[in-house]
């Protein structure tokens, strides 16, 4: 995996609200085929590292290149086009439209005239949803009287279908039972296996253990580190994220404090 | 026109499907059907109060006064359910009718000439530039300014009322040009006879072959279909609504005087009993009907109706699907002050002149149209054919209670009234559904 080019390479990104420094100086790379965890705890600056890669918020430094091409990205639109789709914790949908129209938001199919083609565009999700959720038959209701699950299958449908070669995922389980939370695990196999790069958030380190490659630690803004997931155990990840240093550097006595503390 | 559906459905449920079941397959939103079946009744009530209230003459009269606030309230719509509101809208519409007369009575004379017979078309020309400009500004102040719509509107009812006064000299000014004056409706800014029923045929024709055109493309992609029986009746009832409407307007005769004076100036001989001619469908009505389905096309088939609804619903989906918010709401603004253009002219080409108070209070009318035509205030709901219906509502409480010789503090307090109880079931009901 080390001679392919990464498909996406953020290098030396910083992000600042006001004083406080949500993002410091972070470099993170993703191959294809590829999930990366990305984890660490609340403020930590994943979620703020993720929304800079999708276009939702511009860093105030840093680079940015996805195939091996610098790419400027100031906002969703630039980040579509380069072929980054995300899943937000939030899911993003507009309650009010029904499934074709927030799975087409802002990339609605039109006819010769350039008006809304509503019944390719239904016709469109009804193909993706079938995939994703087989049962699954409201088209024309409005997303509002959807259930957890299939709002997250309509959220997930819209980055699937316009073919991502990078997925940003972020907390896609939260909202879950189990099991959707296990058909969601599914759909990431088998995108991974589609050869798109992904990255996972989430506070799961279940989750994340058990889908990523390679698993990066946020503690503060900064990346403690990023490890082959299995050079590590779950619990080296967890102090890491606790503790905010890499698993050599960790004393025995914070160890026995947090043992104290568990 | 869905009363009809209604009553139809009712007749066709003794099978084992229940009146609801069958009610669904018409795919009619309950909604507006409620709300035609209200307005029906309103009529009814006023016509047992008074009959000659429902004489052809008087729902002309009728139409043409709702013409002006429901050109509005289909913009009014798309503001609101841009989480905006304008309030605006009333002095927009003065000041615009008051820029109309300047231009024909003190500017045509010495420029263009009075007999130029594109002098109108240059007026309105003028006036849509001139709304757009006003949306523009208030829609940059609102969306790049980031200055709540509230507050920049409220800034635009007092201001541009003032700007009024300026404008005029605090007085009248009038006239208009003729041509720009058969825009108000009467007897000559009238389609006739004749073209109404065409302007009829060309509505049935087309709203026939929306019916078909849809339930093609469903075929094709293999969706459900609605039942051949609906189909038919929505269409049937459509195309019974609207050539009724042309019958009622064409039974309405120019009156003898005005007849007369035709028939002398075009060397017409007046037969006995008068020369008979059906007036047909007011110009300000057909604007109105032009308008609405311009906009129900904008906000249902162009992807700047899907961005202000998918704003509405949700502003950051919105920015994250990579909408220009700011542009869209800007956008919504521009066409609110087109719309005031329009409106207007209607308002001003009725009085012959601008008036110092033209559109007064009609923010307040239009608003609640668009409310009780069931746009909602928390953003992402709202109907263009709802706001007209809305519209009619208020509007025919004002015109009949009027007719009935109540005076307007009393037409004012049942408008009140209605306008809190229908909001007030409407948000029961919704939280019962939901």
């Amino acid at each position: 995996m080390t001679d392919q080019t990464p498909i996406v390479e953020m290098r030396d990104i910083s992000v600042a609200f006001g004083g406080v420094h949500a993002v410091r100086e972070v470099s993170i790379d993703l191959y294809p085929g590829e999930v990366v965890g990305l984890v660490g705890g609340n403020g930590a600056g994943k979620s703020t590292l993720m929304r800079v890669l999708s276009g939702a918020h511009r860093a105030d430094s840093g680079q940015i290149v996805i195939g091996g091409e610098a790419r400027i990205i100031n906002n969703p639109r630039d980040a579509k086009a380069a072929g980054i789709e995300t899943i937000y914790q939030t899911l993003a949908l507009a309650d009010n439209l029904d499934a074709p129209a927030n799975l087409f938001l802002g990339r609605e199919l039109v006819t010769r005239l350039g008006n809304l083609d509503g019944d390719r565009m239904e016709d469109a999700t009804r193909k993706v949803m079938g995939r994703l959720n087989p049962n699954f038959q409201r088209f024309t209701m409005p997303v509002k009287s959807l259930s957890g699950g299939q709002r997250q299958a309509v959220a997930i449908a819209r980055a699937v279908y316009f073919n991502a070669r990078i997925l940003i995922m972020d907390e896609p389980t939260a909202a879950l039972g189990p099991a959707e939370t296990a058909q969601v695990r599914n759909l990431v196999r088998q995108l991974k296996n589609e050869g798109i790069g992904i990255f996972l958030i989430s506070h799961d380190i279940h989750d994340v253990y058990d889908l990523a490659d390679r698993v990066s630690v946020m503690y503060h803004g900064r990346i403690v580190d990023t490890v082959r997931k299995d050079a590590v155990t779950t619990d080296d990840i967890l102090g890491m994220i606790i503790l905010g240093k890499k698993p050599g550097e960790v004393t025995e006595k914070e160890i026995e404090a947090l043992e104290l503390r568990g | 026109m869905t009363d009809a559906a209604g009553t139809a459905s009712d007749q066709m449920a003794g099978g084992r499907r229940s009146i609801g079941d069958l009610f669904k397959d018409t795919e009619i939103d309950l909604r507006l059907f409620g709300m035609v079946g209200a307005l029906i009744l309103i009529w009814i009530g006023l016509g047992f109060a008074n009959p000659t209230i429902l004489e052809p003459v008087n729902f002309l009269t009728f139409s043409v006064q709702a013409a002006s606030t429901a050109v509005l309230a289909t913009g009014m719509v798309l503001v609101i359910v841009s989480r905006n509101i304008d309030l605006s809208v009333g002095s927009v519409v003065g000041l615009i009718g008051m820029g109309y007369a300047v231009f024909m009575a003190d500017i045509v004379p010495t420029t263009i000439g009075l007999s130029n017979p594109v002098g109108w078309l240059i007026a309105l020309g003028l006036g849509l530039a001139f709304g757009a400009l006003i949306g523009a500004f208030q829609g940059f102040l609102i969306a790049y300014a980031e200055i709540p719509s509230f507050v920049v509107t409220l800034g635009g009812l007092l201001g541009f009322r003032g700007l009024i006064w300026q404008f005029s000299g605090g007085t009248t000014v009038a006239p208009n040009l003729p041509t720009f004056n058969l825009l108000g409706g009467g007897p000559e800014g009238s389609l006739g006879g004749t073209l109404s029923w065409a302007f009829g045929i060309v509505i049935c024709v087309a709203a026939v072959y929306l019916i078909f055109n849809s339930r093609r493309q469903r075929k094709k992609f293999g969706f459900a279909l609605r039942p051949l029986w609906a189909e038919s009746l929505v269409g049937i009832v459509s195309v019974v609504a609207v050539l009724g409407a042309v019958y009622v307007a064409n039974s309405y005769r120019w009156p003898a005087g005005l007849a007369t004076q035709y028939a002398a100036k075009n060397g017409i001989v007046e037969p006995p009993g008068g020369l008979q001619i059906e007036a047909g469908i007011p110009f300000p009505l057909v604007v109105v009907i032009g308008v609405t389905i311009f906009m129900t096309f904008l906000t249902t088939r162009r992807r700047f109706g899907r961005d202000i609804f998918a704003y509405g619903g949700n502003p950051d989906a919105a920015a994250l699907a990579g909408i220009n918010t700011r542009r869209t709401i800007m956008k919504t603004f521009i066409l609110m002050g087109l719309l005031c253009a329009i409106s207007a002219a209607i308002a001003s080409a009725r009085l012959n002149g601008g008036t110092l108070d033209l559109g007064q209070g009609y923010e307040l009318y239009v608003i609640a149209a668009a409310v009780i035509g069931g746009t909602s205030f928390a953003g992402g709901i709202g109907t263009i054919p709802g706001a007209i219906l809305g519209a009619l509502v208020v509007q025919s409480l004002q015109y009949g209670l009027g007719f009935l010789g109540f005076n307007s503090p009393q037409v004012n307090m049942v408008a009140a009234i209605v306008l809190v109880a229908v909001v007030g079931i409407d948000s029961w009901n919704r939280r019962r559904a939901s």
